[in-house]
């Protein structure tokens, strides 16, 4: 495969992984997103515990060589908790759904992280001074007593040892009815949308006590239903446009210039349907589990069940390129259908430069794609492989026939074992994977 | 045409697997999920779909063949020479015109074919009855599932006749019968009066007339079954549906909703009572009191059957 700046092929070898060993997996414990920051220095990942890990990349220095860039832990806190709503005798899950990081803009960092239904604004600030001397307390914060006092003193600032704080700085709350699927940061910086089952709300960063309903596709009889949205994002440099995707397997452009209410989209991307694979499942097949412009703006990618589509923005009657990701699974789609994985959204990620792509698959596999080069490979995050830079070797599924050797074969494939989210560092060759409970870091060997 | 070769689990299974899972959702953590259960109901929708296909082919053969052996018995009974006298008999004494008659007489064999061609029509596979399903008497419209078939278009109770097919009276009898053996259409002559129906098995007073129609019931009847307590849900909202076909000209009358054709006719709208408060049942309470029920007896009906 190609890689960044064109020539080499990737080579990607095994750098960090992160979590515990135990086969037996707390179900707080598995990962339900992973996002980089913007200069891929900070990594945040969330899990269905409500908690954030945040981890930071070590500066690469003379002293430490053989850690090329690694990620260690910078941050934790526990984001979400689980609430009851009472009215609904209903339970919401703490779970994580998403996280987005701000821009950076002064020392701290920001991430907005949501659950089914309220998204907060974190800082991650750094502590690293403490003042001391204070005249009206003591060092272990004790109030002197003031006629003891007979000389002022100013205090200074004395190092301590780094203390990372995240502390909420707003929380958006009850502005969504049903489960939300999505956030996504304007690129004004400004505004960021959040997108349920039903409706697409506009936030303002700093106002929390308010939203501005911008998608509505709830029917006026719940009986008509027939789709629900299923990602939505804001386009990289236009803070005008945004996407959103629905279990149709459709996805709308929207201008938010053209109405304060965009039901009406301004593009409508659809693929008609291939008759002959008609199927029970085809509706949830082609149900779109997420959506992610490329950082050039031009295209879109979603994924759907089986396949990952690449859009042209320009072209609203088909995808400009379509990879399969695992079409040996069509066949098995009962069986899928009755383990509920059928179900599963995987999502997908860009490349720093769009020209490659990759998404998840099933036992700890993942896929890339190269979009030069049409080539394809697939990977695998498991501990056996996990010594240091070792190189990944590229794994392949047997579809029938003969099984040759190093092949696995369909039906061997541990379904329990699903990677759904990844994510690609912005602007080097180092990708997340997160498998379950652990996060796995590689890395290009050229790094 | 859904591809049901692909996998070996049926349509039958496919709906109770639905159904389970619909019912497992309501007690899952976090509430409903809107999106995972309008997918399963589209998997309801494409299974029952198929099922009733099955179905559907399954009672036409049935009824094809019984039709096929109860004409062949009579007619081997019958002498083919007083067949054509008594045709012109009856005609020439019911209706009085003797080119009418004529007419009539000539038209019953060879004319069957012509008459029917009209009638017949290239059936998709997806169509399906436009009679409600919850019959008892009534005659069940069959949807061939091969183009080859033609489709009936009986709509109507037909009136179990007076006159018995034995034999002995049809030869004293108003009624000739006759079989299109191409076209498999039984056509009858009773006063003079030219009907023509592919089902022929109501034709038959007492015997023939209850199996078949018995058996249908048997094999209808789980829908049928304990779901009387929802007379919320409505049948309407089907144009949108691309498989649905169901033209159905007459409301129906609210107890005979409670079968799975009615309710997932109009889509995800067959799992909430319309009297929910609908934003709050997607949300947590799922469905109302009555959908519970309904749901737990579909349930019930379906494991049963």
């Amino acid at each position: 495969m190609a890689g960044v700046g064109g020539g080499n092929d990737f080579q990607w070898c095994f750098s960090q992984v992160k979590g515990a060993i135990d086969e037996d997996v707390a179900e707080a414990d598995i990962i339900s997103t992973v996002e980089f920051n913007y200069s891929g220095e900070l990594l945040a990942t969330g899990d269905k515990g409500g908690r954030v890990v945040i981890f930071q990349r070590e500066q690469e220095s003379k002293n430490r060589p053989l850690s090329r860039g690694e990620y260690n832990v910078y941050s934790t806190f526990q984001s979400h908790e689980p609430e009851f709503d009472y009215l609904k005798s209903l339970e919401i899950e703490e779970k994580i759904n998403k996280i987005r990081w701000l821009p950076q803009q002064n020392a701290a960092h920001f991430l907005l992280s949501t659950n089914d239904k309220t998204i907060k604004l974190w800082k991650i600030s750094e502590r690293d001074k403490r003042a001391e001397g204070y005249n009206l307390k003591d060092e272990d914060g004790r109030l002197r007593d003031p006629f003891r006092i007979t000389s002022l003193r100013v205090p200074v600032l004395m190092p301590m040892d780094l203390m990372v704080e995240a502390s909420p700085r707003r929380i958006f709350a009850n502005a969504h009815t049903y489960h939300i699927n999505s956030i996504s940061v304007n690129s004004d910086y400004e505004t960021y949308l959040s997108a349920d089952d039903l409706r697409i709300n506009l936030w303002h960063l700093e106002i929390t006590d308010r939203s501005f309903n911008i998608v509505d596709i709830k029917p006026a009889n719940m009986e008509e239903l027939t789709e629900v949205i299923t990602a939505a994002e804001c386009h990289p440099h236009q803070c005008n446009v945004f996407v959103y995707s629905s279990s149709k397997g459709t996805i709308r452009l929207c201008d938010m210039r053209a109405a304060a209410l965009c039901d009406r989209h301004s593009k409508f991307f659809e693929e008609p349907e291939d008759p002959s694979s008609r199927s029970f499942f085809s509706e949830i097949i082609s149900s779109i589990s997420d959506v992610k412009f490329s950082h050039s703006g031009r295209y879109m990618m979603t994924r759907d069940y089986l396949s990952v589509k690449v859009w042209d923005l320009n072209m609203e009657n088909r995808p400009v390129e379509t990879y399969q990701v695992h079409e040996y699974l069509r066949s098995k789609l009962c069986s899928l259908y009755e383990n509920d994985c059928i179900f599963d959204k995987f999502e997908c990620c860009w490349n720093g430069s769009d020209s490659a792509i990759m998404t998840g698959s099933y036992n700890n596999f993942f896929r890339m794609f190269d979009r030069n080069t049409r080539r394809d490979i697939t990977l695998e995050a498991s501990r056996e492989s996990s010594k240091p830079r070792a190189m990944l070797k590229p794994r392949k599924v047997c579809t029938g026939g003969k099984r040759k050797k190093d092949e696995i074969s369909v039906d061997s494939l541990d379904f329990n074992k699903k990677i759904l989210h990844t994510a690609w560092h912005p602007k080097e060759n180092v990708i997340a994977v997160a498998a379950t409970n652990n996060l796995y870091i590689f890395q290009d060997k050229m790094n | 045409m859904i591809n049901t070769m692909e996998c070996a689990v049926d349509a039958q299974s496919l709906i109770s697997i639905s159904l389970r899972k619909i019912h497992n959702s309501r007690t899952q953590r976090g509430g409903i999920k809107l999106h995972k259960n309008l997918l399963v109901s589209y998997v309801l929708r494409n299974a029952r779909q198929v099922y009733m296909n099955e179905k559907y082919a399954e009672i036409y053969r049935m009824q094809q063949y019984e039709e096929v052996m109860t004409v062949c018995n009579e007619i081997q009974e019958l002498n083919p020479l007083d067949l054509a006298e008594d045709c012109e008999d009856q005609t020439a004494d019911c209706c009085g015109s003797a080119s009418e008659s004529a007419s009539l007489c000539g038209a019953l064999l060879p004319a069957v074919g012509h008459q029917t061609s009209p009638a017949a029509q290239h059936i998709q596979p997806a169509s399906a009855c436009s009679v409600p399903l919850a019959l008892q008497s009534e005659e069940v419209c069959k949807a061939a599932p091969e183009p080859s078939f033609y489709r009936s278009c009986c709509a109507e109770a037909y009136p179990v006749s007076n006159c018995d097919f034995s034999p002995v009276n049809n030869m004293h009898c108003n009624k000739t019968t006759v079989l299109d053996l191409d076209t498999h259409v039984v056509t009858t002559v009773e006063n003079g009066y030219l009907h023509q129906d592919c089902c022929a098995s109501l034709q038959q007073c007492c015997q023939g007339a209850q199996s078949p129609a018995k058996k249908r019931k048997l094999d209808f009847g789980y829908y049928v079954s304990e779901i009387e307590e929802a007379p919320d849900f409505t049948p309407c909202k089907r144009a949108k549906f691309e498989d649905s076909s169901y033209a159905i000209t007459e409301p129906l009358d609210t107890s005979n909703i409670s079968n799975l054709i009615s309710i997932f006719g109009s889509g995800f709208s067959g799992l909430v009572s319309r009297q929910a408060d609908l934003e709050q049942a997607l949300n947590g309470q799922f469905c109302s009191k009555q959908a519970l029920a309904s749901l737990g007896a579909w349930t019930r009906a379906i494991v049963a059957f």
